[in-house]
């Protein structure tokens, strides 16, 4: 029998459904996420099964609504939050990084955040510079929060298992344009453990490390450099924290040269720590400086043709890998 | 330790009235001396960072907790002091916590601004202002999904009513009928600004205009703080949703201890009006004596009783050790 195949979306889907099931105290909280199931339809039909106690419409309050998590999270509930862009969590940074963050330290141990965020990242959705941003390294900054960057289908419902039963605030970001993106993925209860990188596909010569939605494009660009005789590796750390150094550092060790692709902004972004993370670890192993590819610094432009130009892409990836292997 | 005869069971009618107003005054009094205590202690140069006292607003912790159950939750402010004791904390690991040591509430990782107590429903001081209306309104909704009949009480500042959140919350609140009561303790001042300049409009037509149950009270008279955070307390627990509390009410000192010369924003006299007209200890001793509930020497040993728990209490807390340093990475993730 052929493999099951899910789009990310309904992984995603089937992961909430399950931990539902499996935990009455597992519920929603966000904007339009009951009967409307979200304007990308990724929740459609859980208010049916679950009920409106459960699957909760809020206002447009996205500091309160997360604001009310943190404390049904002290207080015995497991709350996934629903961020419906990711630019909006710029209006819940004091709940996350100053309540749900900290509670847990300052308390000294007393209190813990079981909480969820779900929000999306990614650019050329044709949305503009409110709507398309992945912020995912302003969170990846903050200690007491970890952060989960799923790129797979199969990835997607298994990291979303993990988060829902960490004891921590996690912060989960989903690739807008990946919910379409098909994929195998069990029928089974499995989980994917945090902090533990996946090698995407095996290679020799160049290492791409890549998040979320940069992992199809370094795939595609790895195609292009195989037919040019260049063996590329591409690692997904599937979590920015914890973070799975290891894997990052074996593989640049073995393959000596490393790009590190993220959507987000490249300056002061995830990839500069990754960078420094693999630089600091198989520096005598390096045949040539650790390369950084991310988002330009610029607002994200609504024109199409200024929109593609912000993120790298299969041909930006494969030039700049072939130019590291000496093979322009 | 304990600063009170412990808390009478719920429904147990044999409380006396004396009784019961008894321990108020004791409760408050420990506040105030608890207080004295963290302005000695600051003052001698023992206390790293920063003390908000909450001296002369005793009657607004002591009048909503004692008509909360322990297992009630509160949410409280860097003003938080009077809150944690009136909600049942001890004042030694209190005084432990304030002096970073390992022995108090949040193993010297909280400090002052931070104590929290999952015993005694303390879900935590917050040092942003506001910043736990999100958290007593979530607790709150717990209570209501699991069932438990428990009520959250929010205590914030006049000066958080300056913040968004709290409307977003208050929204939600009566929305979905939330057992929540936001307790807002007006002591007049903003930090170092008098509140008129800073807060248009009506207190308590911000708390209406969202449908919520609103009330006012003097927040110097125990006995009347007490009496309505108890009906508003009970149509909460009866699933009759949020409501909305304004205690007008005095902080005695400075912002914080380090705030000295308050001439530019209050005068001396205002000060001194409050301390001798209005203050809720004395207040409610000349209401227990009218009564013949107690004499003078009874009140004073109730005075000195507590004083020597806390300064046995700040005793036990100088000679506390540090936490391992090895301890600074713990608790970061559960």
């Amino acid at each position: 029998m052929p493999e099951r195949e899910l789009t990310f979306a309904q992984a995603v889907r089937e992961a909430l459904a399950e931990e539902m099931r499996r935990d009455s105290h597992v519920c929603i909280f966000g904007e339009d996420v009951a009967e409307a199931g979200t304007p990308f339809k990724v929740l459609s039909g859980l208010v049916e099964e679950f009920g409106a106690g459960r699957v909760v419409d809020t206002p447009i309050s996205e500091a309160g609504f997360t604001g009310v998590a943190v404390g049904a999270a002290m207080t015995g509930m497991r709350p996934v939050v629903d961020i419906m862009f990711g630019d909006f969590i710029t209006l819940t940074m004091d709940q996350m990084v100053n309540q749900a963050a900290k509670v847990h330290y300052m308390s000294g141990g007393h209190w813990r955040v079981p909480m969820v965020m779900r929000t999306t990242l990614g650019a050329t959705r044709r949305s503009a510079a409110q709507h398309s941003q992945s912020l995912h390294a302003w969170f990846s900054h903050v200690p007491g929060l970890k952060v989960v960057l799923p790129s797979t289908p199969y990835d997607a419902k298994g990291l979303l298992k993990t988060a829902i039963r960490d004891e921590n605030p996690v912060v989960f970001f989903e690739d807008k344009m990946m919910y379409k993106l098909k994929g195998p993925v069990p029928e089974e209860d499995y989980t994917i453990p945090l902090g533990v990188a996946d090698v995407k596909r095996a290679g020799d010569d160049i290492t791409l490390v890549a998040t979320s939605s940069m992992v199809q494009v370094a795939l595609g660009a790895a195609i292009l450099l195989e037919k040019e005789g260049i063996s590329a590796e591409v690692v997904d750390p599937r979590t920015m924290w914890p973070l799975d150094e290891k894997t990052l550092i074996d593989s640049a060790k073995k393959t000596s040269r490393v790009i590190v692709l993220d959507e987000g902004y490249g300056r002061y972004g995830v990839t500069a720590e990754l960078a420094a993370v693999i630089a600091e670890g198989a520096f005598y192993d390096l045949d040539s400086p650790v390369k950084r590819m991310g988002a330009m610094h610029v607002p994200i432009p609504f024109s199409p043709p200024l929109e593609d130009a912000t993120v790298p892409t299969e041909q930006t990836v494969s030039e700049a890998a072939r130019q590291l292997c000496n093979k322009t | 330790m304990t600063t009170a005869v412990s808390k009478p069971e719920i429904g147990r009618e044999t409380v006396t009235d004396q009784e019961k107003w008894l321990r108020a005054h004791r409760q408050m009094v420990s506040i105030r001396l608890f207080e004295e205590q963290v302005n000695e202690v600051y003052t001698r140069a023992l206390m790293p960072g920063l003390a908000h006292l909450y001296s002369g607003e005793e009657a607004v912790a002591v009048g909503i907790c004692e008509a909360l159950r322990v297992d009630d939750y509160i949410t409280s402010t860097h003003r938080g002091h009077g809150h944690c004791l009136a909600k049942g904390a001890s004042p030694d690991r209190m005084f432990a916590e304030l002096l970073g040591k390992e022995a108090g509430y949040c193993r010297g990782k909280g400090g002052s601004m931070h104590i929290a107590d999952p015993a005694t429903g303390n879900l935590g001081a917050n040092a942003i202002v506001g910043g736990s209306v999100g958290i007593a309104t979530g607790a709150a909704f717990s209570a209501k999904a699991l069932g438990t009949d428990r009520v959250a009480v929010c205590f914030f500042g006049e000066g958080a009513l300056g913040q968004g959140s709290l409307y977003e919350v208050m929204n939600l609140a009566q929305l979905w009928k939330l057992p929540v009561i936001y307790v807002c303790e007006n002591n007049q001042y903003n930090e170092y600004t008098h509140y008129a300049e800073t807060t248009a409009g009506s207190i308590l037509g911000r708390a209406t205009a969202f449908g919520l149950e609103a009330a006012s009270v003097d927040g110097q008279d125990v006995r009347a703080v007490n009496e309505i955070a108890t009906r508003l307390v009970k149509r909460a627990r009866a699933g009759a949703g949020p409501a909305f509390l304004q205690c007008d009410t005095y902080r005695y000192s400075g912002h914080h201890v380090g705030d000295i010369n308050r001439d530019y924003y209050r005068s001396k006299q205002e000060e001194h009006l409050w301390k001798t007209d209005r203050d809720p200890i004395k207040v409610l001793s000349k209401w227990l004596l009218e009564q013949g509930y107690a004499d003078t020497a009874s009140l004073d040993q109730i005075h000195s009783g507590v004083r020597a728990i806390m300064e046995s209490a700040v005793k036990f807390a100088i000679a506390a050790p540090y936490p391992s340093v090895d301890e600074v990475e713990k608790h970061v993730y559960a």
